[in-house]
């Protein structure tokens, strides 16, 4: 078999931002469900939390390619 | 990325599918958004409530929920155009014969997120001045002693990460999305055309499965069309706010 060994890296690095977004999104269905009419002022904070922790895994991506 | 040339002949070098598909996504969205507009009526016909039902999504829950009541204003068209160019560029990824999203081209992303930061920086120092790189980089309630890191991060998180992961987190999750589709396709074919049986059933679950993630990046494409508006909008929050 060819190939990169960057990648299965990348793919174990992704666990990491996986576990992340998984736990944001975790806790704003909690809040949600908690107290559904702040869904308005958490979504964008959700969101914002998603791209925050999605960073990592990008540039994950892109070291996995780079190097 | 080598752009295949679609016109043989008399086309500008690199004109490719993905500048087509650029161009037919501008008409299609001014064509709809003109045709939804022409005729404003009080109680609105379908195709009025579609446009104001869509021009409602971006100005309220994007623009005036992140924002702020006070001046968001000014950049609703800036949210409104990214918002539909990237939706539109997204679907072609999910229309049968086209089948490429145009944002999977990572050029196509760059110029986006350059647009984007060029904005924020320049509202930033219209609003505060050359004072807005110190308020940009220094958080405060940070104790001097740990300044000189944090400024460091800082800059950057804020300047140097940051338009590359708007730009690369659109673009990896369509191209992701291409490949898985195209994956599964090739997969389902290598697996039918095999002379032994057993792998013939296997076919079929990929080309399954195929047909699910076809259906998934339809989510995908319109989740990261509003991902990224919303952090165009936060951006601009960030750099119009007082404070850090």
């Amino acid at each position: 078999m060819e190939g990169n060994i960057n990648l299965v890296g990348y793919g174990l690095s992704a666990i990491g931002g996986a576990i992340g977004v998984g736990l944001v999104f975790a806790a704003y269905i909690n809040g949600v469900a908690r107290q559904p009419e702040a869904q308005r002022v958490l979504q964008p904070i959700a969101f914002l939390g998603l791209a925050l922790t999605e960073a990592l895994a990008i540039l994950g991506l892109v070291f996995a390619f780079v190097l | 990325m080598h752009l295949p040339a679609i016109i043989p002949w008399g086309a500008p070098e690199g004109f490719g599918k993905q500048m087509l598909l650029i161009l037919l996504s501008v008409l299609l969205i001014s064509w709809f958004f003109v045709a939804a507009a022409r005729r404003g009526q009080m109680v609105p016909g379908k195709l009025q409530f579609l446009g104001e039902m869509s021009y409602n999504f971006v100005r309220n829950s994007v623009g005036k929920d992140i924002i702020g009541e006070r001046d968001f204003r000014p950049y609703v068209p800036l949210l409104f155009a990214l918002f539909f160019f990237i939706l539109v560029n997204n679907f072609y990824g999910s229309i049968p014969l086209i089948q490429l999203p145009t944002t999977s081209h990572v050029g196509t992303a760059y110029a986006l997120a350059g647009i984007v930061y060029v904005t924020w920086i320049v509202l930033g120092l219209k609003k505060h001045g050359i004072g807005y790189f110190k308020l940009a980089v220094v958080p405060s309630g940070v104790p001097k002693a740990i300044l000189p890191l944090v400024v460091v991060i800082e800059i950057i998180s804020t300047f140097l990460v940051r338009p590359v992961t708007h730009s690369l987190r659109l673009f990896a999750t369509m191209l992701a999305g291409h490949l898985i589709i195209m994956l599964a396709a090739a997969g389902s074919e290598f697996l039918l055309t095999q002379d032994q049986w057993l792998l013939k059933p296997l076919g079929l679950l990929t080309l399954a499965g195929g047909v699910g993630m076809y259906l998934f990046e339809v989510l995908i494409q319109v989740l990261q069309a509003y991902v990224f508006t919303l952090l165009t909008a936060i951006y601009i929050q960030g750099s119009l706010a007082e404070e850090h």
